[in-house]
């Protein structure tokens, strides 16, 4: 049972919680204390930095031999998505036909399920992304 | 720092070896390659064992010692190193062990790799083995291993051009090293269509696109090169090692279709060599996914940047052609017991040095390079031998 | 000064069901159940999705119209019958997603399908108090009707959110007065799968009772008659009852026709009537007043009384899609892939 390695990333895996090295400009994902640019000089600089959610597709392909956690969903779609932040992530894409995901297309994050510790165990949540919805 | 050399080699055959354990198969070939090298036990200084997940394949940590053991050499209290680093322990325990002998602690080593995997299911198999992926923000998200290297096929054939036919061409090739293969794995031959039509595990990555799960074991026996000539007369020096890391997570590589850890550890390996991929006969490179291999050659520099898959389609890269890749099948053919790879690529070399490759022989080979990645390419390790005479 | 609504959220999953493709499964003809209830189609669950996702989207959605600082949401209270959780409440994690945590409270509401408008009062009463600047009530569920039976027609699943407060208010609600008795018209037993209910005692002398008498208590409180209203809204568990109360209280079909979202989402428990008072405020303008009048099981009524401010020009209604777009954006499965999704298949122990 993972309980606190879940738990621990919860701000990350919710609310898509990075960090910015303040002394490059450089965004990270998930949080790091220390810039892979900067090294040193950014230890103690890394400022804390909400996502806003809107990111690219990078690369993609549609899974067919899945996981257990995966199973009711396949085949489904895992893409590299590229945050307008700069950060880069690797997340499940919904919502959408395999046929018609595209490098390039635009997506947003969203609160989804991510997989449960059996039927009588804690419940993990996380981001998935779908394509983003114009208003 | 001194030269060092390998006097023996020994293998297990892979595959699916429901009778044999993981003691049986280390055990096996470790003994192969210490009666190849015409060893006693007494003159072993020390244990090197690659193996990337014995604690979840039979829950078994500790492999170094339980290994030594077995092998009848626990009362001479050896030291015993197990090496972990993904699918590229078994390269890094090489490495490992001809820094000691070249730093003048030890002047024997024996080298194995063993991997046991075939005691889970298969879809556990597979969660073990994308536990050397970024578990927290690849794999909990649902990235599979093969997932992740079909990204790297998707966004190289964006980039490049290249066609699944391309990367299909490097299983048949394979294939058809491996059917020339008596330990391989798989031993017959594969057409382009069976590739191209087998099904689907991550696009546009096929069943056949993919290496096997494997049991299996390989060990070299390693020697002070000054010393070599007491034991045999075709001793093969390490001419050339190179080792580099890289982010974990595929999202954060500078560029998806370059693995930066095999050019650096390609470079590395070259500049102690001296010598340019041209000077290179023979190589056994990390072809877990058919994309790996592509990667690999461009990466080396066998090939320029994004000519992998045309270049494998033309047959550069077939036996005795330009250079020969993977001759004794590749991870895909011969198989893939993880722990073992990079020892099992090494003795490839070393057979192919000596001139005892049989059907698979690449004529007039002097100098070969092993490639060996971890994860999804966060380490590299590279090998380049040459005959000692 | 009064409480009100300061904005709103909500969240339909995409894919649908029609009750032809259920009564086909169970031998019963779903055109005419569907005719019957004037449903034409129900929403379904992504295997991703629960009441937690749903109420974190339908949250998200909600803040999303509006610029305010999470952290001063005081309360969060999601109602629910269908919690992932029995123990372990959903409004945390809601809290959690949407940056209010840690310094606020929090817990989950059970009353059927008007747990939702309970946890809007509750909120009412914490913000005019002033013990807090806002609380956010949620209804969500994604229940289910046993297979083959009445309920599998119609039960679905949606989420809407209510961020609650005295300041900056889009639409007053200048009252809520509700009706509650002990009547067991529809329940479901700690450990059981599936609701059961009294077949037709959860017409006259269940859904009936409490909406009229709590409607004809509210006219009497606000002092007003259905003309007065715009727009008016019922708990509905089918596209039937919230009509004929509607008829009953002499309101017009034209001012039930915007929140009247059953008919093609099905019945969203929790999430019903706050669902349609979503689609009402989407498209309605400042001085319109809203009749609204909830629903549960077990039995009780909760009705508004509400008037639409200026204020609702200020916040922005097409940040997230609305609930019509919401409606529009759907995907049809069939029975297997619904079973599938619902967990209504006998799988392996994981």
């Amino acid at each position: 049972m993972a309980i606190p390695r879940f738990w621990r990333e919860i701000g990350s895996r919710y609310n898509l919680i990075g960090t910015k090295c303040s002394n490059c400009g450089k965004v990270d994902f998930p949080p790091r204390a220390v810039c892979p640019d900067c090294g040193r000089k950014s230890i103690g600089k890394m400022e804390r930095l909400q996502l806003a959610g809107k990111g690219t597709v990078v690369t993609y392909t549609v899974i067919h031999d899945a996981p257990a956690q995966f199973e009711m969903q396949k085949p489904y779609v895992m893409a590299i998505i590229e945050m307008d932040e700069g950060a880069r992530l690797t997340a499940q894409l919904i919502d959408v036909k395999p046929e018609d995901v595209k490098i390039g297309l635009r997506v947003h994050s969203t609160f989804r399920k991510l997989g449960q510790e059996g039927e009588a165990g804690v419940i993990h949540y996380g981001y998935k992304f779908r394509p983003a919805v114009s208003n | 720092m001194r030269d060092v050399a390998v006097i023996g080699v020994g293998e297990t055959e892979f595959g699916e070896l429901w009778d044999r354990s993981f003691r049986d198969l280390g055990i096996e070939a470790g003994l192969k390659a210490i009666q190849d090298a015409k060893i006693a036990s007494e003159e072993i200084d020390a244990v090197y064992i690659g193996n990337m997940s014995a604690g979840k394949f039979i829950d078994q940590e500790h492999v170094s010692a339980l290994v030594a053991d077995y092998a009848g050499l626990a009362d001479m209290h050896l030291p015993t190193v197990r090496v972990e680093g993904g699918g590229a322990c078994g390269a890094i325990a090489l490495l490992q062990a001809r820094l000691a002998i070249a730093s003048g602690m030890y002047d024997i080593v024996v080298v194995g790799g063993a991997e046991k995997m075939t005691d889970v299911g298969d879809v556990q198999a597979a969660e073990i083995l994308s536990s050397t992926a970024d578990q927290e923000w690849e794999s909990v998200f649902g990235a599979t291993f093969a997932g992740l290297y079909a990204m790297m096929a998707r966004r190289h054939m964006h980039e490049y051009g290249t066609t699944r036919e391309q990367l299909a061409s490097v299983a048949v090739k394979n294939h058809k090293n491996g059917a020339l293969n008596p330990e391989a794995q798989f031993q017959k031959e594969i057409t382009l269509d069976a590739v191209l039509n087998s099904p689907m595990v991550a696009e546009p990555l096929g069943l056949f696109d993919c290496a096997p799960l494997s049991d299996g074991a390989a060990a070299v026996v390693l020697c002070a090169a000054d010393k070599a000539r007491k034991f045999t007369d075709t001793p093969i020096l390490f001419k050339g090692s190179g080792q580099a890391s890289d982010f974990l997570a595929l999202h954060d590589r500078r560029d998806l279709c370059t693995m930066d850890a095999t050019v650096v550890a390609g470079k590395r390996a070259l500049a102690e060599a001296k010598l340019e991929p041209k000077d290179i006969q023979v190589a056994e490179v990390h072809d877990n996914f058919t994309i790996t291999e592509i990667l690999a050659i461009e990466d080396l520099r066998f090939v320029e940047k994004g000519k992998g898959g045309p270049a494998t389609l033309d047959g550069v890269t077939a036996l005795n052609g330009k250079f020969s890749i993977n001759t004794s099948g590749g991870l895909k053919a011969r198989g893939q017991p993880v722990g073992a790879t990079g020892v099992a690529q090494a003795v490839e070399i070393v057979k192919q040095l000596r001139n005892e490759a049989g059907k698979r022989q690449v004529v007039g080979a002097r100098r070969g390079l092993t490639h060996t990645l971890g994860g999804t390419g966060a380490t590299a390790v590279v090998h380049i031998f040459e005959r000692g005479d | 000064m009064n409480a009100g609504i300061v904005s709103y959220g909500g969240y339909i999953p995409r894919f649908r069901i029609t009750p032809q493709m259920i009564g086909a499964v169970w031998g019963a003809d779903g055109e005419a159940m569907g005719r019957g209830l004037n449903i034409k189609s129900k929403s379904v669950p992504g295997p991703d999705e629960d009441v937690i996702t749903i109420s974190v989207e339908a949250a998200r959605a909600c803040m999303a119209k509006v610029d305010i600082d999470p952290t001063e949401i005081g309360a969060i209270y999601v109602g629910s019958e269908s919690h992932p959780y029995a123990v372990k409440p959903t409004a945390t994690i809601v809290a959690e997603a949407i940056g209010s945590a840690p310094v606020m409270t929090a817990a989950d509401f059970e009353f059927a399908c008007k747990a939702g408008t309970a946890a809007v009062q509750a909120t009412m009463g914490l913000t005019l108090s002033k013990m807090m600047k806002y609380g956010l009530a949620i209804g969500s569920d994604t229940s289910q009707g046993a297979p083959g039976d009445a309920l599998e027609y119609s039960a679905s699943a949606g989420g809407a959110a209510m961020l609650i407060g005295t300041d900056h208010v889009i639409a007053e609600i200048a009252h809520t007065v509700s009706y509650t008795t002990d009547t067991p018209d529809f329940w479901r037993r700690e450990g059981q799968r599936y609701p059961s209910h009294g077949g037709r005692f959860t017409g006259e002398p269940a859904y009936f009772k409490h909406v009229l008498a709590c409607a004809n208590l509210l006219f009497k409180r606000a002092g007003s008659k259905p003309e007065d209203y715009d727009y008016a809204v019922f708990h509905q568990p089918n596209g039937k009852f919230p009509v004929r109360a509607a008829k009953q209280l002499e309101f017009k079909d034209v001012q039930i026709d915007t929140g009247l979202c059953v008919r093609d989402i099905g019945n969203t428990y929790s999430a019903a009537i706050l669902v349609g008072l979503a689609a009402i405020l989407d498209e309605a303008d400042p001085g319109d007043r809203i009749f609204a009048v909830g629903y549960g099981s077990g039995a009780g009524s909760d009705g508004f009384d509400i008037t639409v401010t200026d204020q609702i020009k200020k916040i922005n209604r097409h940040a997230t899609h609305t609930i019509k777009q919401q409606i529009a954006d759907h995907v049809f499965v069939d029975y297997a892939t619904y079973a599938k999704y619902r967990g209504k298949i006998l799988l392996r122990e994981a």
